[in-house]
């Protein structure tokens, strides 16, 4: 009960602060519009490389962007952290009987629902300029459910760096050194068979590129469920180790102040 | 048991070689306001922050009431109300928010908590701003939020780190009426730590004064002023001139004691100042130094931390 009650708290009190700034929803509801059209428009002869299996290229290009932003918006969880250490807040439920884990998982819910959000944006957009989802709702919610999973586990390492470092400009120079490269080093953009083979070794080993196959694999025709429940099994372990290491990073910043 | 702050020996250096605490020990008795005072980077956060469970000391034991701070710590979070020196309050949040939270994170629920925030909104004067977000409130209003966010869970020993700093004049001295309220009233054992004098003089049932780490000098503010004799002679100096030399001249004057000269001031100590700044005045003039005032005062905090940490209070809350 106690960290239900806790973890709840924690989760309404990260969406009150984002849902009182206008100005993030604007971008948060923009974004997935910029990214699907731009990204769509600019790349939109890659269905046309041979070799291509994809159909068109914004129905290959949805699931992809999905788990861009999952991973984009849930990297930044840790700045919320590190407002709160600057703040006194963070200092303030450390010394109150607060669960420790639910300062991860509240925040970690948020991104959640954020990512969700986001998520049903994209797929909307993505029917509306001509992308199928052959197996309807029930895929499109896999595919949301492993950007979620994926989300939550970069929101808990982030909130686990952001304890560490407890420096904003340490916490940016991170995550946008590793965002970035991960979403390039996976099948977001471009069909594997035709990037160089390094790219496709390095892949199976990125948990974008995990929640990017499961994604597109369970929302297309010709779902392979071996995949799909593999990826989701790597993406549970990625997610219980990332948690487990948020809630112990505690320790790490306040032996540090 | 009447003891509800007990440190032993606590020592702490943060990484390189900042030594943040040398040894300190300290005692508060129930129901009484014990002030720790010193310059900024004396020790006073450090040691609030490990009685706190915040941070662990490197060596050295602590109990509140009764509980042992580094192995129960969950124990004594639900035994402590914190103040820290940043405010603490979510600022999207409104004071009521930021409340309710607090309350759920101490297992105050339903009609008990509403009972208990609808209390301390009142205590505070914060009824009309309590569905305000703290972001808007003026800083007097939001360090009531922070003091009541300290109190939801009606502590036995309450922390207040630098409580007053930043706020102006009026929302000091009702703060400070607050404070003795709480242990007035409610028995609350009340730790504060200050680098305002005053604050300590007006406050403390006990004062510790903290310098480098350790404690120097701890007693009422009244024990701890009446141990120095005398009226304080502050002189202003016109002039710089050579320290040692003023110091030297003025050492065969009767009646006159602790003198510190520096450049452009002389401090010393009379046990009837009145009658002994003629010939402080007629041995400076012999020496050809021009004074530009003469300040005569009785024994204040400043002194006896001039006398017990060796400097001058003011000088190093400049340099800081």
């Amino acid at each position: 009960m106690k960290p239900l009650r806790h973890t709840w708290q924690v989760t309404l009190r990260h969406l009150r602060a984002i849902f009182r700034q206008p100005a993030w929803i604007g971008i948060t509801l923009i974004q997935p519009v910029i990214w699907l059209l731009l990204f769509g428009a600019l790349f939109k002869s890659i269905a046309h490389i041979p070799g291509f299996t994809g159909g068109s290229y914004v129905e290959f290009l949805t699931p992809g962007i999905i788990v861009m932003l999952a991973i984009s918006s849930a990297g930044w969880s840790g700045m919320a952290y590190i407002e709160d250490m600057e703040s006194g807040v963070m200092d303030r439920f450390l010394v109150s009987p607060i669960w420790r884990g639910a300062l991860n998982a509240g925040s970690v819910a948020q991104n959640v629902i954020i990512i969700a959000v986001q998520s049903v944006i994209v797929v909307g957009l993505s029917l509306a300029v001509g992308g199928h989802f052959p197996n309807d709702v029930g895929g499109i919610a896999i595919l949301i459910g492993v950007s979620a999973l994926l989300g939550a586990s970069f929101a808990s390492l982030s909130n686990a760096l952001a304890l560490v470092v407890r420096q904003r400009e340490s916490l940016i120079g991170a995550v946008t050194s590793i965002t970035l490269p991960l979403t390039f080093l996976s099948a977001a953009f471009m069909q594997l068979t035709l990037v160089p083979g390094w790219i496709g070794s390095v892949s199976r080993f990125n948990p974008v590129n995990w929640a990017v196959q499961a994604g597109r694999s369970a929302s297309t025709e010709h779902t392979d469920w071996n995949l799909v429940a593999t990826r989701i099994g790597l993406l549970v372990v990625l997610l219980i180790v990332s948690a487990a290491l948020a809630t112990r990073s505690f320790r790490a910043y306040q032996r540090s102040i | 048991m009447t003891e509800m702050v007990v440190a032993q020996e606590l020592r702490k250096t943060y990484p390189g070689e900042i030594r943040a605490l040398a040894g300190l020990s300290l005692t508060v008795e129930r129901g009484t306001i014990f002030a720790l005072a010193g310059p900024n980077g004396a020790g006073k956060s450090t040691t609030v922050k490990i009685l706190t469970t915040l941070t662990l000391p490197d060596s050295g034991r602590a109990w509140i009431a009764g509980m042992d701070v580094l192995a129960q710590p969950n124990r004594v979070r639900h035994a402590i109300g914190v103040v820290g020196q940043k405010t603490g309050c979510t600022p999207e949040a409104t004071g009521r928010e930021n409340l309710v939270m607090q309350g759920e994170i101490y297992g105050l629920t339903g009609r008990a908590l509403d009972a208990r925030i609808g209390e301390l909104l009142e205590r505070f004067d914060l009824v009309d701003a309590a569905d305000r977000p703290t972001r808007t409130l003026s800083g007097g209003m939001r360090r009531r939020v922070d003091v009541a966010l300290g109190l939801v869970n009606r502590p036995q020993v309450l922390f207040l780190d630098e409580p007053t700093t930043g706020l102006d004049p009026e929302a000091r001295s009702e703060l400070w009426e607050e404070i003795e309220r709480l242990a007035g009233d409610e028995e609350m054992t009340i730790l504060v730590t200050t680098h305002y004098l005053e604050e300590a003089d007006r406050l403390a049932d006990q004062l510790a004064i903290v310098d480098r780490g350790r404690i120097v000098a701890q007693g009422t503010p009244d024990t701890l002023k009446s141990e120095l004799r005398g009226d304080a002679i502050h002189i202003e100096l016109a002039e710089t001139v050579d320290a040692a030399r003023v110091e030297s001249a003025l050492r065969s004057l009767r009646g006159l004691s602790e003198i510190r000269a520096e450049p452009r001031a002389l401090r010393a100590r009379a046990a009837d100042a009145s009658s002994a700044i003629p010939a402080v005045l007629g041995a400076l003039e012999s020496e050809g130094v021009a004074v530009s005032s003469v300040t005569v005062a009785r024994p204040s905090l400043d002194d006896v931390y001039l006398r017990h940490a060796g400097r001058i209070y003011r000088d190093i809350e400049e340099a800081a």
